[in-house]
C-alpha cells in the first residue's frame, strides 16, 4: 500500500538525514514574520495573507528541489492521490514533522483537505484581539503558498487555502488543496 | 478571603489585574472586596513595590513571600527573571469575633470592616488564608505564583504579545489564572 510506504519513506528520511532545529525557533521566528507583516500593512490581514502565500510560493519553489533529494524520489505520482500521500506523509513529516491527515476528497479526485492535527507554528499563538484578525488572518497562510510553489516545479498547478484554523476558535486547521491542470511543457515565454 | 492579583511590568505599569474569592473550605470563589476596598487595592498594592524592589536583591528567590501588610490586607510578591512583578493582595476574611476567636487572633488588630464581616462565612481557622503568614498559606501562593508564572511566559511568547510592557489582554491566560485561583486558594 502506498499509504505505508510513504509514511515508512518519511519516518526514514526524518531520522536520517535531516537536520533538526529547535522548535521554538521556527515558533518565534515565523511569529516575528506575520506580526511584522500584520504591523507593516496596518493590520490589513487580506494582504498579509497574501504576502504569507508569496513568501510560501517561493519557499515552495527551491524546497521541492530539497525534498526530491532528500526523497530520492526519481519517479511521478501516478496520480493525484498518490501525490497527497506524498505531501502529507512525506513532505510535511521531513520540514515540519508533522503528518497532517488527508481527507474529504471530492468525486473527481481533484480536491482534498489536510487536517493539521498539530500546527507547530501556532504554539503560543493568540490572534490579535481587534475583532477582525479572528475572520480574516490566516496565521499559517505560507504553507498554502509552499504547496503552491512546490507543486508548480513539478508540473502540477494547485489552489491551496485555508478554511478554519484553530487559531480562530474553529475544531480543526483544515486546508484545502485543488488540483487545476497539470501543466504542460510549455516553451518558454520569449523575451521582449 | 478575597484576592487581587496584579502583574507589574518592570517600569510599574500594570499589565494585569484579577479579583478573586477563596474556593476553599466552600468558598464561592467570588471576591468580598467592597467597592471602596477595590480603589484602594490598587494602591495598597503599588505602594509595597519599594518593599519589592528591596527585597528582591536579598534571596536568590523568585517567591518573596509575605512582603507587606496594610491593615488586614497582606501582600505577596512573586519576581520573575526579566522583573516582572506578581503581587498578590489577600485579605483574610474578618470573623465574627464570638464565631472564630483563633482566625481573629491571626488577623490581629484589625478594624473590623461591616460589609467583610457580613460577607464572610464560617471559615475554618486551618484553611488555606485563614493565616496569611501559616507556611500552609505561604506554599498554597507559591503553588499559584507558579503557576501563573508558567501560564505567563506561554502568554508573552504569543507574537502579537508586544514584551514587556504591552497589558495581557488574552482571556485564555484570564481564565488560566483564574483556574489556578480555584485550584489553589
Amino acid at each position: 500500500m502506498a499509504a505505508n510506504k510513504a509514511s515508512r519513506l518519511g519516518e526514514e528520511i526524518w531520522k536520517t538525514r535531516i537536520d533538526k532545529v529547535n522548535a521554538e525557533l521556527v515558533v518565534l521566528t515565523y511569529g516575528t514574520i506575520v506580526s511584522q507583516l500584520c504591523k507593516d500593512f496596518d493590520s490589513d490581514y487580506v494582504e498579509v495573507n497574501k504576502q504569507l502565500d508569496k513568501m510560501g510560493y517561493n519557499i515552495g519553489l527551491r524546497l521541492i528541489e530539497d525534498y526530491l533529494a532528500k526523497s530520492n524520489t526519481v519517479r511521478r505520482c501516478s496520480n493525484f492521490k498518490e501525490t497527497a500521500e506524498m505531501i502529507a506523509k512525506v513532505g510535511f513529516k521531513i520540514f515540519l514533522n508533522i503528518t497532517p491527515t488527508i481527507a474529504n476528497w471530492t468525486n473527481d479526485g481533484k480536491q482534498f483537505s489536510l487536517i493539521l492535527d498539530e500546527n507547530p507554528f501556532a504554539d503560543f499563538v493568540e490572534l490579535p484581539d481587534d475583532g477582525r484578525a479572528q475572520d480574516e488572518l490566516w496565521y499559517s497562510n505560507i504553507l498554502c503558498g509552499v504547496l503552491r510553489g512546490a507543486l508548480e516545479m513539478v508540473q502540477m498547478q494547485v489552489e491551496a487555502h485555508f478554511i478554519s484554523d484553530v487559531l480562530r476558535g474553529n475544531d480543526t486547521t483544515e486546508m484545502r488543496i485543488t488540483l487545476i491542470r497539470y501543466i504542460d511543457d510549455e516553451l518558454p515565454p520569449e523575451d521582449d | 478571603m478575597s484576592y487581587y492579583f496584579a502583574i507589574l511590568s518592570p517600569l510599574d505599569t500594570p499589565l494585569f489585574e484579577h479579583e478573586f474569592g477563596t474556593s476553599k473550605s466552600g468558598g464561592d470563589g467570588q471576591p468580598r472586596f467592597t467597592e471602596q476596598a477595590r480603589h484602594l487595592n490598587q494602591f495598597i498594592l503599588h505602594s509595597s513595590l519599594d518593599i519589592v524592589e528591596e527585597l528582591q536583591w536579598t534571596n536568590g528567590q523568585l517567591y518573596l513571600k509575605v512582603i507587606d501588610k496594610f491593615f488586614q490586607n497582606y501582600i505577596s510578591a512573586f519576581v520573575t527573571a526579566s522583573n516582572v512583578k506578581f503581587l498578590l493582595l489577600h485579605q483574610p476574611t474578618t470573623s465574627v469575633p464570638t464565631a472564630n476567636a483563633n482566625a481573629n487572633a491571626a488577623n490581629g488588630a484589625v478594624v473590623p470592616n461591616t460589609a467583610q464581616a457580613a460577607a464572610s462565612s464560617r471559615v475554618n481557622s486551618t484553611s488555606v488564608g485563614a493565616n496569611p503568614t501559616s507556611p500552609q498559606t505561604e506554599e498554597a501562593i507559591k503553588n499559584f505564583m507558579n503557576e501563573v508564572y508558567e501560564n505567563y511566559v506561554k502568554a508573552i511568547m504569543s507574537p502579537f504579545y508586544k514584551a514587556p510592557n504591552m497589558e495581557i489582554r488574552s482571556p485564555i491566560f484570564r481564565q488560566r489564572v483564574a483556574a489556578a485561583g480555584r485550584k489553589y486558594l
